[in-house]
């Protein structure tokens, strides 16, 4: 699975400003994460973050194939997959950091964001516990006929959770309009793949359910773009769900704090290999050998994207935290005498 | 003389009605075509495959659809065959579908609604088909409705399917052939209102879903002692309709709680601690609780009235309540400590 750099796009139509485009995308990824480290290690982000270091082309390559109007759940290791739909760096900081104007009033957090303007039905901090909720929006097009697509993103330790077996049954027998993108990053935490997974593939598991599953390159951005709009035309077209088992590695350890812990679970010289991968650089390179970049447009991007990420962190600093009152609130849509809920800081009862 | 129905037929009625209304009304549960449990009976010939959805047996994936299916605009409505498979799906149901909307800050609705018919227990259905799993959903915040007559059960379910939130809707084994009075047009009973099923001065009896009835009637043999009971029944146990609840017992100063879930952390168990710390001064004796106890309903039928809730023991709660007996502990309890 490595990179040619000197490999034509397989799709000529595609003008070199998207291809550009997705490279910005992975290095806005990549620096929010790394932003998102310093500001966990400075304590200003509370709680833990599950950096997407590594995973950029997922992702990116994706949502690239996705419309506006299409469905994404992510996982809890999410921020990647909501810039790629559009997220707005700034909002997601100001959510990490717990601010009034983050996409969720900072109710959420990292492992909640969510905007359902954009088609991000939310980052989910239970292990395929998005996936269903995909696969409704899913269901919810093909009754109403809306054209929209799902994709739910999902792990290596996901593929193991018995709701994401029953939900591609359910879309299989039901022709759901859906992607099942697996970013299988060898680890569910400290346990590898190769130990808790049956059975040659994850992909291979698709042909249980009677629909196609392929392992690609999940390092490899333009690679994940080809097959997901495969799988999505297929599903716009009614023909059904696809499983895209996208092979990566997650650069960082499971969360902020795991260098904490000093895990041994993974070799150094494996992370170096995998390194030497790296999605974001490898497509800058490839781009530069089919001669649609080079090193001055290149750091133009690159200083964008440090501004872009200055004023998100600016932003974020500067913004409201919400007011107390406010945490009994946005439970229910319809209120009652008695509601928005009960407890002790609205009232004794 | 008014159109009388039975329970079911309320249910279905409500159901027949908002869908006919509604478009974005779709129904998903195992073996609804067929209509095994009775709702939906004729609602796959009238709206057809896309309306009525039979799934696979999977609650855990098919409950996180339906909040996706809300999300984008939909108002599903699921049907459990069994009450206890909520516990299959709660992930899905308290962890998902009731905090997602808090967890966006407020974005979007989850309009779904859930129904158990024939919740709690039967006879002969032993351990595994016969939880009322409400206290568990309470504490999670999901709205609970669980009425008790026919013409509540049209009204609330009407109510619970224009909801914009996740709503529940028991509707308890005990109460599916009940027959009574249902008007032929629609019913809609607000989330959060209460009723008093009968007026009394001495004491209150709340009684939820199923034992409302057994209540009525207990209160009806208890006015040849000369006992006069008003029987509350919330209908709907979140919301709860707290300021009914307390008029009613401001005017009485005695409170049972007559509830067919479990004891420990059960629904009684939090109406007792809401009188106890709002309306202590107006309790004129302590506040029992008549309820299942804790473990699970046995198979035997000459076990299983050991451990539901029953009117004879209501009865003696009452008459102890108003004697002042209630004060001390019975000499059985003590012997069984």
């Amino acid at each position: 699975m490595k990179s040619d750099p000197g490999s034509e796009p397989a799709e000529d139509n595609i003008a070199p400003s998207f291809w550009i485009e997705l490279y910005r995308q992975m290095r806005l990824i990549r620096r929010f994460e790394e932003r998102v480290i310093e500001l966990v290690n400075g304590n200003e982000i509370s709680g833990v973050t599950h950096e997407y270091i590594g995973e950029e082309a997922i992702a990116v390559g994706v949502c690239g194939a996705l419309r506006p109007t299409d469905v994404i759940t992510s996982t809890h290791r999410g921020h990647g997959h909501i810039i790629a739909k559009g997220g707005e760096p700034k909002r997601m900081m100001a959510e990490l950091l717990g601010r009034e104007t983050g996409y969720n009033r900072g109710k959420g957090g990292s492992m909640h964001i969510a905007d359902l303007s954009l088609g991000i039905y939310g980052a989910n901090g239970m292990v395929a516990g998005g996936v269903p909720i995909a696969a409704g929006a899913a269901w919810a097009s093909r009754i109403r006929k809306t054209g929209i697509v799902a994709v739910t993103f999902f792990g290596d330790g996901a593929a193991n959770q018995g709701v994401l077996h029953e939900t591609m049954n359910l879309a299989s027998i039901w022709k759901l309009p859906i992607v099942f993108v697996c970013e299988n990053n060898q680890y569910a935490v400290s346990t590898p793949v190769s130990y808790s997974t049956s059975g040659p593939s994850i992909a291979g598991r698709a042909a249980a359910y009677g629909f196609p599953g392929h392992a690609i390159d999940g390092m490899d951005v333009e690679k994940v773009f080809l097959a997901t709009r495969r799988g999505v035309e297929r599903a716009r077209f009614g023909e059904g769900p696809t499983l895209l088992e996208c092979r990566c590695y997650r650069f960082q350890g499971h969360f902020t704090a795991e260098r904490a812990l000093a895990l041994t679970y993974r070799e150094a010289a494996e992370i170096e290999e995998w390194r030497g991968k790296d999605p974001v650089s490898s497509w800058a390179a490839k781009l530069e050998a089919r001669g649609v970049f080079d090193s001055a447009k290149k750091a133009i991007i690159d200083s964008v994207v440090e501004a872009t990420l200055d004023d998100a962190v600016e932003f974020a600093r500067s913004s409201r935290w919400p007011e107390a009152s406010e945490a009994l609130h946005h439970m229910y849509a319809t209120t009652y005498a008695g509601l928005p809920a009960r407890g002790s800081v609205w009232n004794a009862n | 003389m008014e159109r009388q129905l039975n329970y079911l037929q309320a249910l279905r009625e409500a159901l027949v009605h908002e869908m006919r209304k509604d478009s974005s009304i779709v129904v998903l549960g195992e073996d609804v075509r067929q209509a095994l449990r009775g709702i939906t009976k004729g609602c796959y010939e009238e709206f057809g495959s896309e309306r009525i959805w039979d799934t696979p047996i999977s609650e855990a994936a098919f409950v996180g659809l339906a909040t996706g299916a809300a999300l984008s605009g939909m108002r599903p409505l699921v049907e459990f065959q069994i009450g206890t498979l909520i516990y299959i799906s709660l992930e899905q149901m308290v962890n998902q579908a009731q905090k997602l909307r808090y967890m966006m800050g407020g974005q979007g609705t989850i309009p779904v609604t859930y129904i158990v018919p024939g919740s709690g227990a039967r006879p002969g259905l032993a351990g595994q088909h016969s939880d009322h799993t409400y206290p568990s959903l309470l504490q999670g915040g999901m709205k609970v409705v669980i009425p008790s007559t026919p013409y509540d059960a049209k009204g609330l379910l009407t109510a619970a399917l224009r909801e914009d939130d996740p709503v529940v809707v028991f509707a308890p084994a005990a109460c599916m052939s009940t027959k009574g009075p249902v008007p032929d047009e629609e019913i809609y009973i607000p989330l959060g209102s209460g009723e008093i099923k009968k007026i009394g001065s001495d004491i209150t009896v709340v009684a939820i879903g199923p034992l409302v009835g057994e209540a009525i009637k207990a209160a009806h043999r208890l006015e040849s002692e000369g006992i006069s009971v008003e029987v509350f029944d919330p209908r709907s146990l979140l919301p709860f309709d707290y300021p009914l609840f307390e008029r009613s017992l401001r005017k009485t100063g005695r409170l049972v709680i007559f509830d067919d879930s479990n004891r420990t952390c059960g629904f009684a168990a939090e109406i007792a601690a809401y009188a106890s710390e709002n309306l202590f001064a107006c309790l004129r004796a302590p506040i029992r609780r008549i309820t299942r106890a804790d473990v699970p309903v046995p198979f035997s039928i000459a076990l299983d009235k050991s451990v539901l809730p029953s009117a004879h023991q209501l009865e003696q709660a009452i008459r102890e309540n108003l004697s002042g007996s209630g004060c001390q502990l019975h000499e059985q309890e003590l012997d069984a400590r």
